[in-house]
């Protein structure tokens, strides 16, 4: 085979490799190199086990963000997660950020409950209102041991 | 029984010798690699041979593995009323162990056991004796351009793997056995984070190195091994070794680096 096929050959082979890796980067794995229009809030859960980085973040049902960072305030023994919400979803400075699971062994996710107020939570903003992971061990044990 | 004391001896320090050789060429390669002249025509030659003539096997044993990972997980998944997962299961297992590790062997198979045979036979030949009074260095000549090429090459065709064998998985999984398409492809794209993706490539750089190291080595210094005097007989024993070898290395790092990385 002579040099000008074995260079077109290759170099065939080679975008076809950048191909794949970007298609499983960028739609299978949702890497972005731009961050997406939003803004991110924070929110602190005395338990978030089971959350991880890249879980969803509902409204409703629907999908309207996602949890960028998972961080660990030694001193109060909480979770500091980090939201990324989709630009345009308000959320409002009562609303109330809770964990959830996708039936019952499902992947974990915060679902966003609007609340009342008329004042939107901002870039950077706290969600004070929080509800932590509920543990489905701690209630059977609640339940057998507080029985008597 | 002295004499079974003795050969346990005499084959550990072979095999430490040979891990210091296989090294030692590395570092070899890597100082002479950033020095001149540079020559980008036998790194191209290699990816063709390494990359680009490894494509059919890739596809078809990609196209393979996902179809049995999707007919084995729809068939376990079902069992717990989850076949909703089986997108994620299909894609996470491929991504993160199995299109690297099989890749590797692939490679390994394909082409590492032509390129140890290669450097065998030319060191027997005294082909490459025959370069050195040329004054070329064979090593930077003849290894440089198959260590780079792998590196290059194992991580293109480990995507080329995922993504034929994502497919593979969507084909029993979603055309065969009707599995909502929706909950395949999104199950998939939201359990996948980039740290697996990047998981998978640093497999595969680290795979594409050690796979074309060791079988360069193992060819390339085959004169200063226990078959060094056997002629062609050695030529198929190295190789036989070298295949061997670097499979077993391959699915240890998989280990190592998982067990690092996550």
């Amino acid at each position: 085979m002579n040099k000008i096929s074995i260079e077109l050959v290759t170099g065939i082979f080679v975008i076809i490799g950048i191909l794949a890796f970007t298609w499983l980067a960028v739609s299978v794995a949702g890497a972005t190199f731009s961050e997406q229009p939003g803004y991110s809030l924070t929110a602190r859960f005395t338990s978030i086990s089971g959350l991880r980085e890249g879980a969803i973040v509902e409204g409703a049902g629907v999908r309207i963000g996602t949890v960028t960072d998972i961080g660990f305030d030694p001193e109060a023994f909480e979770a500091i997660v980090t939201l990324r919400v989709n630009e345009g979803v308000p959320v409002q400075e009562d609303a109330i950020a809770a964990i959830r699971t996708q039936g019952i062994i499902g992947e974990k996710y915060i679902n966003i409950i609007p609340g009342g107020f008329e004042e939107l939570l901002s870039d950077g903003d706290e969600i004070y209102e929080t509800e932590s992971a509920i543990s489905l061990e701690e209630l059977v044990s609640k339940y057998i041991f507080s029985s008597d | 029984m002295i004499k079974t004391i003795n050969n346990l001896g005499t084959t550990t320090i072979e095999a430490i010798e040979q891990i210091g050789r296989t090294f030692n060429l590395l570092l070899i390669i890597a100082w002479k690699i950033v020095q001149a002249p540079y020559r980008v025509f036998p790194i191209i030659k290699q990816v063709y041979f390494i990359g680009a003539r490894s494509m059919t096997v890739i596809l078809i044993s990609g196209a393979t593995i996902g179809m049995v990972l999707g007919l084995q997980f729809y068939n376990t998944l079902e069992r717990f009323g989850s076949v909703g997962v089986l997108g994620s299961a299909v894609a996470l297992s491929i991504i993160r162990e199995l299109g690297p590790v099989m890749t590797a062997l692939m490679v390994v198979g394909r082409a590492g056991s032509a390129i140890c045979a290669e450097l065998g036979i030319m060191r027997i030949s005294e082909q490459i004796d025959a370069l050195e009074c040329m004054a070329i260095a064979p090593d930077k000549y003849l290894v440089a351009p198959k260590l780079v090429a792998g590196i290059l090459s194992v991580p293109l065709l480990n995507f080329v793997f995922n993504v034929v064998a994502i497919g593979g998985g969507y084909f029993v999984g979603v055309i065969l056995f009707g599995v909502a398409e929706g909950s395949y492809v999104n199950g998939m794209i939201d359990s996948v984070l980039w740290s697996d993706v990047r998981l998978g490539l640093v497999k595969s750089l680290i795979f594409g190195l050690l796979i074309m190291l060791i079988c360069c080595a193992k060819g390339f210094y085959m004169h200063l091994g226990k078959y060094g005097s056997q002629g062609a007989e050695g030529v198929s024993r190295v190789t036989t070794d070298a295949v061997v070898i670097s499979s077993v290395s391959v699915l240890f790092c998989d280990f190592l680096i998982g067990a690092l990385m996550s």
